[in-house]
């Protein structure tokens, strides 16, 4: 028996190309998904130095951050429209696959990576999105980068890096009813702060973390980088395998039991040692609402605002926001909720967020929208009634993409317009030039869109909790 | 990519902490198909208003910063998303060296791929050069050789990796280095697939 290691280790070890002391490694990169924002300019450099893409068949595409969610028959932005062409006309010539607005694997990246089974466990996994650590929840090595670094997967398959520091976020005990993934990792980084992770691995342990599903994982995973983590994983289980057995593109049969045991033994060994481990106790959780500009400003639901005078970032903050100090999280009138984005938009969170709005009717003065993950995700809630749940209740119910989380397509927050949000940012004008976003989970979210203002939504919805 | 061995600026004081890419950059300016071009919409919404009309009090809109081209600011510079046009709108708008306590990961690895000098440098060494830079001209020397930034009465030492120190002393192309080890990547491929 060697030297315990954790899961990242074990992953770095088995994709070093080259090494040499003092430098980066080589690595190899499984798996490289492509959306329309980040990669013209890396296709375009490709062309310039006469490369082609070296391994097509391990890179996807997608279009998500600029697509439409209504009205796709004609896209009224002609400059949304020309970035979308240029993607298809890359991956036509460059002969990789690509899921467009109209094919039904369509989606957020970082929702069909794991729906289609191209996301598993001991893969490394790039894309030129910082919300790539979300594929971590499968035991993936997954991080965002640039476009430079986009376009030298493309021509090599392979990266320079170094081996990273890890950090252990271990979650003691269970979370409570009605504390979701979401509420969990918002509050890690409101304890911690949003760089604690920067120059680290996150790896999340301990039993709140085992007791999650794929999707609750997803969230949790998804938002290591508003830590400051590049990635965050979580080692693979049989709540891993079973997610992904049947998946388009994973091993069939016995050969899938088989690539099951390797995906388990990845697991981070017994008594394995940490650069650094942090612990928080999931028992002290409440249901979480971000009132800052960073996704560090949260308060548990009960909590308020804080001092003016805690600190220039903190007057700065309550400035933007429009909010005095000192005020109840609950006293906090909305005018918009999103439920939607690569954090919170699968099946699961489509499910508990109707279980919360059926019904009931949305605020008069609340305007709220669903956008399901991708088209596979909006097709399965529709099966399961979940459209209508929202439409009755009066949300509009959309096609898949990153939507109101950022703002490239028509799905803006007005000025000074305040959104409860599924989403992973609250920076200023995120959603919208002078927008004002509140980060919640999709039942917080539910909940305020009725009610039109913060509520507990373990005492709004007792009866689906008790 | 442009080599940088040597740089000289004035420094522009940008106070404020854990800057996200969202400022940097907003998003209704991602939709660009080409690297350059940028630097007009550089801190978009802190330089102009909804009208479109400069913001008399942001650092940038001050005619002693015009030319200015050494940023500082605060810890965690560059946090948020991965797009490359942050530092595409820093160097297209004229900034070559950012100074700051520290920076977001992908920010850092982005600037060095294009030719920006991220120098990270103790805090309290930053708040001095920016309280002195808002009362008076600064210029700063940046000697990437040597890892110093200098002032008029000192040198003061910072840290950055080998790799990226020699990568931005020669300009080098990242892509062209690594297919110098091409044959090692199809032994791999050809290793993992047998």
């Amino acid at each position: 028996m060697g030297k315990p290691e954790t899961l990242v280790e074990k992953i770095w070890k088995q994709h070093v190309v080259h090494h040499e002391p003092e430098k980066p490694d080589l690595m190899y990169i499984d798996l490289h998904l492509v959306h329309e924002v980040t990669s013209p300019q890396a296709f375009e450099g490709l062309r310039l130095n006469n490369r082609k893409v070296r391994r097509p068949d391990l890179t996807f595409a997608t279009m998500d951050h600029n697509v439409p969610t209504k009205n796709r028959d004609v896209i009224q932005d002609q400059i949304s429209k020309k970035q979308m062409d240029a993607l298809r006309k890359n991956c036509k010539d460059f002969g990789v696959t690509l899921a467009d607005m109209y094919h039904p694997d369509q989606g957020i990246v970082h929702v069909i990576g794991p729906q289609l089974g191209l996301t598993q466990p001991g893969k490394t996994i790039v894309c030129g999105d910082s919300h790539t650590s979300t594929h971590g929840a499968f035991g993936a090595l997954a991080f965002g980068i640039g476009t430079s670094e986009v376009e030298h997967v493309l021509a090599t398959q392979t990266l320079w890096q170094k081996p990273p520091k890890t950090l252990n976020v271990h979650v003691e005990g269970d979370l409570g009813t009605g504390v979701t993934a979401k509420d969990l990792i918002l509050a890690i980084i409101s304890k911690f702060g949003v760089r604690f992770g920067t120059g680290y691995v996150m790896e999340y342990t301990g039993e709140a973390i085992r007791n999650l599903s794929m999707e609750g994982r997803m969230t949790v995973c998804n938002m290591s980088i508003e830590a400051g983590a590049r990635a965050g994983l979580i080692s693979p289980d049989e709540t891993t395998v079973e997610f992904l057995r049947g998946k388009p593109n994973v091993p069939q049969g016995e050969a899938f039991d088989e690539k099951a045991r390797e995906w388990l033994a990845l697991a981070t060994d017994e008594g394995a040692e940490y650069d650094e481990t942090v612990m928080i106790k999931a028992e002290e959780i409440e249901p979480q609402v971000s009132w800052g500009t960073n996704p560090g400003m949260c308060v548990p639901v009960s909590g308020s605002t804080p001092d003016v005078h805690e600190s220039d970032d903190v007057a700065r903050a309550l400035e933007y926001m429009g909010l005095d100090e000192n005020q109840p999280i609950q006293s906090i009138n909305i005018d918009h909720v999103f439920i939607g984005s690569c954090t919170n938009s699968r099946i699961t969170d489509l499910r508990k967020a109707a279980k919360i709005v059926e019904g009931h009717q949305v605020s008069d003065h609340v305007r709220a929208i669903v956008v399901p993950g991708s088209f596979g995700t909006k097709e399965q809630a529709e099966k399961e009634g979940l459209d209508a749940i929202f439409k009755s209740a009066g949300f509009e119910w959309r096609e898949a993409g990153c939507s109101m989380c950022l703002a490239m397509n028509d799905d803006v927050v007005p000025p000074g317009g305040r959104c409860a949000s599924t989403s992973n940012r609250n920076f200023e004008g995120r959603q919208g030039n002078g927008a004002r976003t509140h980060l919640v989970s999709p039942e917080m979210a539910a909940a305020a869109a009725i009610e039109g203002h913060f509520v507990d939504v373990r005492q709004f919805a007792a009866n689906v909790y008790s | 990519m442009e080599a940088i061995r040597e740089h000289q600026g004035v420094a522009v004081p940008l106070d404020r902490t854990n800057v996200d890419t969202d400022q940097i950059i907003p998003k209704q300016f991602l939709k660009r198909i080409e690297r350059t071009g940028f630097g007009q919409f550089l801190f978009y919404h802190w330089r102009f208003d909804d009208d479109g009309n400069k913001r008399e009090d942001f650092i940038l809109n001050q005619p002693a910063y015009e030319e200015g081209s050494v940023l500082l600011a605060g810890e965690n510079f560059g946090c948020g998303s991965s797009r490359e046009h942050a530092p595409w709108s820093l160097l297209d708008y004229g900034f070559r060296v950012i100074i700051a306590p520290s920076f977001a990961d992908i920010f850092y690895n982005n600037a060095l791929k294009n030719g920006i000098i991220p120098v990270q440098m103790d805090e309290e060494q930053v708040h001095q050069w920016m309280k002195q830079a808002e009362n008076e001209e600064l210029v700063l020397t940046v000697d990437l050789e040597n890892q110093i930034v200098c002032d008029d009465n000192q040198d003061v030492h910072f840290d950055i990796p080998a790799y990226h120190r020699e990568n931005l002393l020669n300009g080098l192309d990242d892509i062209g280095l690594t297919l110098q080890h091409e044959d090692k990547i199809t032994a791999f491929e050809h290793a993992v697939r047998a």
